[in-house]
């Protein structure tokens, strides 16, 4: 870490400023982190408790399997807004401008949000586990816990590169439209809020195409519910989409490059 | 040992719009430089080449002899730039102390926030400073980093009088450390303060590039005011000026022989009071140097 090349200035401790930062920036915008920290439990207090104990599949009650419903949206909604958000919001405002006069490498400024955003997730986590734990009465043994937390950290990685695609291809007033017009309804149609039998059949035809629901079903995995495709080829998908959404995310970012720095 | 930034035959072209036609400058250490010219005239075309924020259609720009965009180049420049933001959630210390971070040799941040003259807000919000404080803010985040070379573009602009004197005075200040700045500007008694040498921009030329005194001997020496009731452009057609502005009943005309103008004046028997000669400034030098690019 303490790689310093002769004048200039060494990038650890930059990295370390940098993150704080941004964590500053999101943490002191109320209608970000209230609502991406305490929206998922307030969820779970509406949906998941009252049915908490109804058996779903032998051995899984509703109230884990709305716990890994929620872990899964919590998180990838973390990814997605904090990341289009702040992109858009800064690409608005110039300030890609002046950072880009800087001596900062560009990198140091994409790591740190991705830091925040995991930090952030976790933080959603942190809260979302002891309240399923104390007021839905879930118990679960320590190694699903584990599971459960770090498969949906991992599998939202994808969800970075969603949102910095959109981030850098929508407006700082239209970021929050767009990704709430994808968003919410991939998570309907992926089942995390109710099962998906329940939805128009022509959803029900595209949904298991969708990357929340591959998302959806490392989730559910984790507690014990059946799914219907195995652990590795939800992995495999989440990965494709990864790389996907990394590929137009560097598309987007190139663009704005050589649109604003040519 | 390569100049601070250097423009060698740069044009930029945006679509059709030629903003530079080939300029080339050299900038060394410890040159305190005013570049103006009109708004649109390719002053912060020139900056944003020399920041490599944008890359010369031909030609090169330079810092210290490296591409703009080179780390090494940019740790050793501070940047003011006009219209750019800064996250309105970070309080002033954190965004100044984030800056510095950027830098191998930062100055202190609480010496950073006083050259800034903003030790009272310094655990203010952004989005709670006013406009003349967020402009403050810009510039401790310019001179955080302690670098050799600043840069300025426009730096006073929508600052009153006294914003304006009081910012004049800490680039000055800044300078007087023996640093590099390099400001644009269009108030021109602003680059006649701080600057030793002023490059005049004007349609993406450089149409003079000399100390503010030379700029000053090259066109019309002496300003000439007065007042004078009723008095008409025909009143003074034929006197040896190269300007006249006539405003209510104060005059002002600029010239190379205000005596030959006076005794003129007197022959036509106009009646003048509160009569003034002096050195022409800046601006009116710049008037002339715009208005006959012909022969500047």
């Amino acid at each position: 870490m303490a790689a310093v090349t002769a004048g200039r200035a060494p990038v650890g401790p930059m990295l370390a400023r940098q993150t704080w930062a941004e964590f500053l920036k999101l943490w002191r915008v109320p209608a970000f982190s209230i609502t991406s920290i305490f929206l998922p439990v307030m969820f779970y207090a509406f949906i998941g408790i009252g049915q908490s104990s109804q058996v779903v599949s032998p051995g899984v009650r509703f109230g884990a399997y709305f716990l890994a419903s929620m872990a899964v949206y919590s998180v990838a909604n973390v990814m997605i807004f904090s990341f289009g958000i702040s992109v858009a919001t800064e690409r608005g405002m110039k300030m890609d401008v002046l950072m880009r006069a800087t001596p900062m490498p560009p990198w140091v400024y994409l790591l740190s949000k991705c830091i925040t955003a995991v930090v952030f997730a976790a933080m959603t986590l942190v809260v979302l586990f002891p309240f399923a734990y104390l007021a839905g009465g879930v118990r679960l043994d320590a190694d699903v816990w584990v599971t459960l937390a770090y498969r949906v950290l991992l599998g939202s990685i994808p969800f970075i590169a969603l949102g910095f695609a959109i981030g850098y291809l929508s407006g700082p007033n239209s970021a929050v439209a767009v990704i709430n017009l994808i968003y919410l309804p991939t998570a309907f149609a992926s089942g995390l809020f109710f099962p998906k039998q329940l939805l128009p059949s022509f959803i029900q035809s595209i949904a298991p195409y969708l990357p929340l629901h591959f998302f959806g079903q490392l989730g559910w995995d984790a507690i014990g519910a059946p799914t219907d495709e195995s652990v590795t080829t939800d992995w495999l998908y989440l990965v494709g989409y990864g790389i996907l959404f990394f590929a137009i995310a560097l598309w987007a970012y190139r663009r704005e490059e050589s649109r604003k720095f040519s | 040992m390569p100049p601070a930034a250097q423009l060698i035959d740069a044009t930029k072209k945006y679509g059709d719009v030629e903003a530079l036609k080939g300029v080339s400058l050299d900038i060394e250490l410890g040159e305190v430089v005013a570049m103006l010219g009109p708004n649109g005239a390719g002053k912060t075309t020139s900056i944003s080449l020399l920041l490599g924020l944008r890359k010369p259609t031909s030609g090169k720009a330079l810092l210290f002899g490296l591409d703009p965009t080179h780390l090494d180049a940019r740790s050793r420049v501070g940047v003011m730039l006009q219209e750019s933001g800064i996250p309105a959630m970070l309080k002033v210390r954190e965004i100044v102390d984030l800056f510095r971070s950027y830098y191998p040799k930062p100055m202190g941040s609480d010496r950073a926030i006083a050259m800034a003259g903003l030790e009272e807000k310094a655990n203010a919000l952004v989005k709670e400073l006013s406009g003349g404080q967020r402009q403050r803010l810009y510039f401790a985040l310019a001179v955080c980093g302690d670098p050799e070379v600043l840069f300025l573009d426009e730096p006073t602009v929508g600052m009153d009088v006294e914003g304006r004197r009081s910012f004049i005075e800490r680039i000055a200040e800044f300078a007087n450390m023996g640093r590099t700045v390099v400001l644009t500007t269009h108030y021109l008694e602003e680059a006649d303060q701080l600057a030793k040498r002023v490059i005049v921009i004007d349609r993406g030329l450089v149409i003079a590039d000399a100390s503010p005194q030379e700029i000053k001997s090259r066109v019309a020496g002496k300003r000439v005011r007065f007042k004078a009731a009723a008095l008409t452009e025909k009143d003074l057609d034929g006197l040896p000026v190269t300007s006249s502005t006539i405003t209510d009943h104060s005059v002002q005309l600029l010239t190379n022989q205000p005596e030959a103008v006076l005794r003129e004046l007197f022959g036509r028997r106009i009646e003048i009071s509160e009569l003034e000669v002096s050195g022409a400034d800046l601006e009116d030098a710049f008037i002339s140097l715009t208005s006959h690019k012909g022969t500047a």
